[in-house]
């Protein structure tokens, strides 16, 4: 079966980000960028299907600008067979986004196409489960553990209170948590090879997307920042402290 | 223009939640409608029913929504979108998994996780776990939202709604339920404790994380984690707190062997207070902490518990 895997390219997890000073977003000039840590996580699982046999091929797909090719690499060198780049230097929305994948899923029809279950610069946690609308495809979201039986897909996902488990009918979204697995590391030679393996590019308008959105930006701002407290010097302050100047405990 | 909030529940009793959700809706303004979905849910609906604030209470009580699947849940909410400007939901694992696909139904953005109502268009919500807050604007005829629940006070239950079943005629052939297997607590739930005591890695296994029982005992905390203490085992999912985790933000909040990572701020800086006790005095954590302990938690918890 042919395995789709949605990557998209965001600033890097561990970068501080900061407000531009006139409030209109938030400024990622000479930022380090990569590839969404659950998109990482999507790859790995597409990988990992194919070296159990499950699946056949790998196709990652992108949506962004001329730069995402990087992330697309990234997604070959990991073990992905070919990528496909919806290229736009325009923002582009969830669900907008979910609309041009759609169109990618209808050429491709894959059996499965895995996301990550948010990309940690919108916090949006919304395109798989858009994706499945569109496609009318059954979703399994922040899923921890994938199995293919036949024609079902057993999900586990992590929701608050514990676990679920779901057999949606095949094809089918799933969205990415942490625990799904562990993702691995490209390799020298890997990354050698991924340079030479097929990268089509596309646009939404090849696609018959508009990639407006009802959705403005008004402004962007930094949020209220804590004061740093103090230190205490031993359990007896830190209790005197609770119960008498911040009141919290009795 | 009214309101549509889609009620959360679990084993017959509506959650906390939902009181906050509609919050939110009033905040926005308008007649407030709750939908419960779900199978034999009547005291749900009930409950439902008492909120402050809400005009009536729509029951779709079938089979079918048994274990309100997304795929069955979305269809019954485009079917009942027509009559609203505003549908809202909770941002749980719940609200995110449905309110995306209704969107997406009905060809409009949807807006996560909002922390306020400026205007019935207009909404704040955090970016960048929490790094830079956004105030967005939306242009759709139908506004779909999923809300942060520890951003608005819940209402009281003092109101007395009508409550109506909708037939909706909905089936699902494309999804299944298998089963369940929900952690069970006697503690307070995560997102809703006045206290918050939660480990990290620093804890060292899940045997360790006793420690923090005898101080949550008597403090009538709920425990949360780091999501390094959950990777390594010591602790199941549900209790992961942070940007990819809960959200919570109680009166006190006690952070113990955890180092201040962005993505755990991002779930529990809105605290009101913030103790932190670690070994390493430079941990980040310490920037955001109202008190530091600096010193080994072995030492620390034992002596803390029998001091409270
Ligand atoms: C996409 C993504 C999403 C993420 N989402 C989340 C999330 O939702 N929530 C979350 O928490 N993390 C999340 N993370 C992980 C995050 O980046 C950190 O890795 C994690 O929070 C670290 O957990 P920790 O503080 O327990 O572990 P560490 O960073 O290893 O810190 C352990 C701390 O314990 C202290 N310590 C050790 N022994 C003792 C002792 N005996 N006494 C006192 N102190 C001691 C150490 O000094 C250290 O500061 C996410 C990461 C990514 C990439
Ligand atoms: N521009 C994009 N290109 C490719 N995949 C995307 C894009 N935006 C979002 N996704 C996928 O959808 C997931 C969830 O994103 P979001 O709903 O925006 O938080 C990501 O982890 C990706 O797998």
């Amino acid at each position: 079966m042919k395995v789709l895997v949605a990557v998209k390219r965001v600033i890097d997890y561990n970068v501080k980000i900061r407000v531009k000073p006139d409030h209109s977003d938030v400024d990622l000039t000479n930022v380090k960028m990569a590839m969404n840590p659950f998109c990482e996580i999507a790859v790995e699982e597409a990988v990992r299907l194919k070296e159990a046999g499950v699946a056949t091929e790998v196709v990652a797909v992108t949506v962004g600008p001329k730069a995402a090719q990087e992330q697309l690499r990234t997604a070959l060198a990991l073990g992905a067979d070919r990528a496909v780049h919806v290229q736009t230097e325009a923002p582009v929305e969830s669900l907008a986004a979910a609309k041009l994948l759609a169109k990618v899923v209808e050429e491709e029809q894959p059996q499965l196409t895995i996301l990550g279950k948010q990309a940690i610069d919108s916090d949006n946690n919304q395109v798989g489960q858009m994706l499945a609308a569109l496609t009318g495809r059954p979703q399994g979201t922040f899923a921890s553990e994938v199995e293919v039986e036949g024609e079902t897909l057993k999900v586990t996902r992590e929701i608050d209170g514990g676990l679920q488990t779901v057999a949606l009918q095949l094809p089918a979204i799933v969205t990415t948590d942490l625990r799904l697995n562990e993702p691995r590391y490209a390799k020298l030679p890997d990354i050698m090879k991924a340079k030479k393996k097929p990268l089509d590019t596309k646009t939404p308008e090849e696609l018959g997307v508009v990639v407006a959105s009802g959705l403005k930006l008004v402004s962007v701002e930094a949020p209220a920042e804590r004061q740093g407290g103090v230190k205490v010097g031993s359990v007896d302050e830190l209790v005197d402290k609770l119960k008498n100047e911040a009141k919290v405990i009795s | 223009m009214s309101i549509l909030v889609l009620a959360e529940h679990h084993d017959g009793q509506l959650a906390e939640t939902t009181a906050h959700v509609v919050a939110a809706a009033q905040a926005i303004g308008g007649d407030i409608d709750v939908l419960v979905a779900g199978e034999n849910v009547g005291t749900v609906a009930e409950a439902a029913a008492r909120l402050d604030g809400v005009s009536r209470v729509r029951v779709a009580d079938a089979a079918v929504y048994a274990h309100q699947l997304a795929e069955p849940v979305s269809e019954l909410l485009v079917a009942l979108s027509g009559d609203y400007g505003h549908v809202l939901a909770a941002a749980t694992t719940h609200g995110k998994n449905v309110l995306p696909r209704l969107a997406a139904l009905k060809d409009v953005s949807q807006i996560s996780e909002i922390i306020e109502v400026v205007d019935a268009d207009t909404f704040k919500r955090p970016i960048y776990a929490g790094n830079a807050i956004a105030t967005v604007q939306s242009e759709d005829a139908l506004k779909v939202i999923t809300v942060r629940s520890t951003a608005f006070d819940a209402v009281g239950a003092t109101g007395t709604a009508g409550v109506e079943a909708v037939e909706a005629g909905i089936d699902n052939a494309l999804s299944s339920f298998i089963d369940e297997r929900l952690e069970q607590s006697d503690r307070p739930e995560l997102g809703a404790a006045k206290v918050v005591i939660s480990g990290g890695r620093g804890m060292g296994s899940g045997e360790n994380f006793k420690l923090l029982d005898g101080i949550a005992d008597k403090l009538g905390a709920a425990i949360g984690a780091s999501r390094a203490a959950v990777d390594a085992g010591y602790v199941p999912n549900d209790m992961q707190v942070g940007q990819t985790g809960k959200i919570v933000a109680p009166e006190l909040y006690i952070a113990v062997g955890i180092s201040g990572a962005i993505q755990h701020l991002a779930g529990m800086k809105d605290s009101k207070v913030i103790v932190a006790i670690n070994k390493d005095d430079e941990a980040p954590i310490f920037q955001v902490a109202d008190y530091g302990l600096v010193g080994d938690l072995f030492e620390i918890l034992p002596e803390l518990e029998s001091k409270l």
